[in-house]
């Protein structure tokens, strides 16, 4: 018996052990970049390539960081993308919504096909949009505005939002909403006191992701905006690559700026991703 | 609190007639269940009453007002789930203020409400809880509660006790029963069980197929039922039934079918109903079986049968027997003390017979 025990324990601590060595190779996959870019935006001079391999290198220096942000609009175009991708989050995340709550609440003609579009909107690639986005942005007079990046993210999120949402909202009991009603609430009400406050998991996952697309969008970028001053991050990073020289060390060092508030957005939301809120509520 | 009044209400769910037809006026005060087997239209009746399924057609009122175009929040109603529906981001506390604090109360007659109801269903050591935190028993109590502290004029309850254990739907009756008293208000209380039925109604409304069966008090239904479903529905065990003919000898009339040949008393079936070869079905309870006790009293106008399986209840005792062909189930004083296969003698009590017309399904004893 203790023979068998001890072999069944030790089955457990090489598959803990294989899982583990699979976890740390795939986490060094994904942080050996970042530490590579670290070490070439602490290098001297712009050199992209050495055959040192530390990630400290030698002369370590933040002069990178420094001319960054003091020589060029590194600043003023982090501003901007920050202000697109705050506006897109909230206004994309405020009509999946409410749009997503009707999906999964009301019935009305088309409400199946509709989703089913949203859907399928989806499956076109990003690349094909570009040239429908630009018609419709010049159309609106919205060339080279923030509002124009603004209603362009906010548009393509969508459907992936409301989807997110809906699937939510599904989950939630109707009977919490009609004890709303009862209890004196209008439907908006209900909505607002009861159901939003309980899907703050899938608002946060629909955040992060109207977030993540519109910080890290680089192809509609360069198509709208056509002024410097008016440059996202990502456009902006490459104005420091010229034709014949490219400046590593400031690339590597926005590179790792600009990591910081998606960060910091990620680690904010993870206190709303929590799961079970609806526990309780009606009989499990 | 209110009267109610339900007037010819249909209701349908694209072709499916789900209410057909239903008048009931419930008194100011009263305890009205709703009763039904699954799918007969009564909680659908309930939510059409609370404002969230629209009326086909008809008319509802509440203390004459009729509120067909309400909102639910207007008619001044609360209602108490089957799944409790607490919401599960407030405290308990917070969970039965929330009407009240949507109506903009001031914060002392809030929490004076509050507390007199968490006094009322022994809820104060848990108002700073929050729903997860508590059993099955003490969130229904806080559904309750966030039912009472309203005010309302009519209190609606949707199978309240169904999620709940044998045990704890026995001591929530009695509450629900207490509460009754206390509050005096007009409550509608759906349920699938008769048992709650039974022993909390003022009058019990009783559905099927969408359609109302009988209205009556408990002993009203129990005693008179008005055709052969709400025989079979009220009462536990259910009624035995003989399908057989009619016939007269001698003044008498006499039901007869393949098994059993008996004369029916003419206090139980006035002559002028008792034609010739028209085909019934006579209903017994299994209390009004009465089944000769070894060594006890003596039964004129007997039957034999014999005794297929004993059920020991407690107290009572139920008997399955087999008279002819014919089953029937008697319900005796314990301990009857015969082993399957005896021979037994039985009769029926007479003053409890029912006699039904085959065809319709309609009461035609007194």
């Amino acid at each position: 018996m203790k023979k068998e025990m001890s072999a069944a324990a030790k089955k457990k601590r090489l598959q803990h052990l294989l899982i583990h060595a699979g976890l740390i190779l795939v986490s060094a996959a994904f942080v050996y970049p970042l530490l590579r870019i670290f070490s070439v935006s602490l290098r001297p001079g712009d050199k992209l390539f050495s055959m040192d391999l530390s990630i400290i290198p030698a002369g370590a220096t933040l002069i990178s960081y420094s001319k960054l942000l003091k020589d060029t609009m590194f600043l003023h175009w982090l501003w901007n993308s920050l202000l697109i991708t705050l506006a897109t989050s909230f206004i994309g995340v405020s009509l999946a919504s409410t749009a997503a709550y009707s999906f999964s609440r009301f019935r009305f003609p088309g409400k199946k096909a509709g989703m089913i579009l949203l859907l399928s909107s989806q499956m076109i690639p990003a690349g094909m949009l570009i040239l429908p986005l630009f018609l419709m942005i010049m159309k609106l007079k919205l060339m080279n505005t923030y509002l124009g990046m603004i209603i362009a993210y906010s548009v393509s999120s969508l459907p992936f939002s409301i989807w997110i949402l809906k699937g939510y909202y599904d989950t939630i009991p109707r009977s919490l909403e009609e004890a709303a009603l009862v209890d004196g609430t209008s439907q908006v009400g209900a909505f607002w006191r009861i159901i939003l406050p309980l899907s703050t998991p899938a608002l946060s996952i629909a955040f992060l992701f109207n977030f993540t697309t519109a910080w890290n969008e680089y192809l509609v970028a360069r198509v709208v905006l056509f002024s410097a001053k008016q440059y996202t991050w990502t456009l902006g990073l490459f104005e420091l690559q010229g034709q014949f020289i490219t400046q590593w060390g400031m690339f590597a060092a926005g590179s790792m700026l600009v990591t910081i508030p998606v960060l910091c957005v990620f680690l904010y939301s993870s206190k709303w991703l929590i799961s079970g809120l609806t526990l309780g509520s009606v009989k499990g | 609190m209110a009267t109610v009044q339900f007037k010819h209400i249909v209701k349908k769910f694209g072709d499916n007639l789900v209410l057909n037809g239903v008048d009931v006026d419930i008194k100011d005060h009263e305890f009205v269940v709703i009763v039904g087997p699954s799918g007969c239209g009564k909680t659908t009746l309930l939510r059409m009453l609370a404002g969230l399924e629209e009326v086909t057609d008809g008319e509802i009122f509440i203390d004459n007002l009729l509120v067909n175009e309400l909102h639910p929040s207007k008619r001044e109603i609360a209602m108490v789930f089957q799944d409790y529906a607490l919401y599960p981001h407030m405290t308990v506390e917070e969970n039965m203020n929330f009407a009240l604090r949507l109506r903009k109360m001031p914060k002392a007659e809030i929490g004076a409400r509050v507390t007199e109801a968490a006094n009322i269903l022994q809820l104060n050591k848990f108002l700073k809880r929050m729903p997860k935190q508590l059993s099955g028993g003490q969130r229904q109590r806080v559904a309750i509660g966030r039912a009472i502290v309203r005010k309302p004029k009519v209190f609606l309850f949707d199978e309240p006790l169904s999620n709940l254990d044998a045990k704890l739907r026995e001591e929530m009756r009695v509450e629900i029963a207490k509460l009754y008293q206390r509050l005096n208000a007009t409550i509608i209380y759906v349920t699938h069980d008769q048992v709650e039925a039974m022993t909390l109604a003022g009058r019990i409304v009783i559905m099927n197929h969408g359609i109302v069966q009988q209205v009556g008090s408990p002993i009203e239904v129990y005693r008179k039922p008005c055709n052969l479903f709400v025989a079979g529905f009220i009462g536990s065990p259910t009624m035995n039934f003989l399908t057989g003919r009619l016939s007269s000898a001698d003044g008498v009339s006499v039901f007869s079918n393949e098994s059993v040949t008996l004369p029916i008393p003419a206090f139980v079936l006035p002559q002028k109903e008792a034609l010739e070869g028209r085909e019934v079905v006579l209903g017994v309870r299994p209390d009004d079986v009465l089944v000769e006790h070894p060594g006890g009293e003596k039964l004129s106008c007997k039957m034999d049968g014999v005794l297929e399986v004993c059920e020991l209840l407690g107290h009572r005792e139920n008997l399955y027997l087999k008279v002819s062909g014919q089953r029937l189930l008697a319900t005796v004083e314990a301990f009857f003390n015969r082993s399957p296969g005896s021979a037994v003698s039985l009769c029926f009590n007479y003053q409890n017979m029912h006699v039904f017309d085959k065809a319709t399904g309609q009461r035609i004893s007194e």
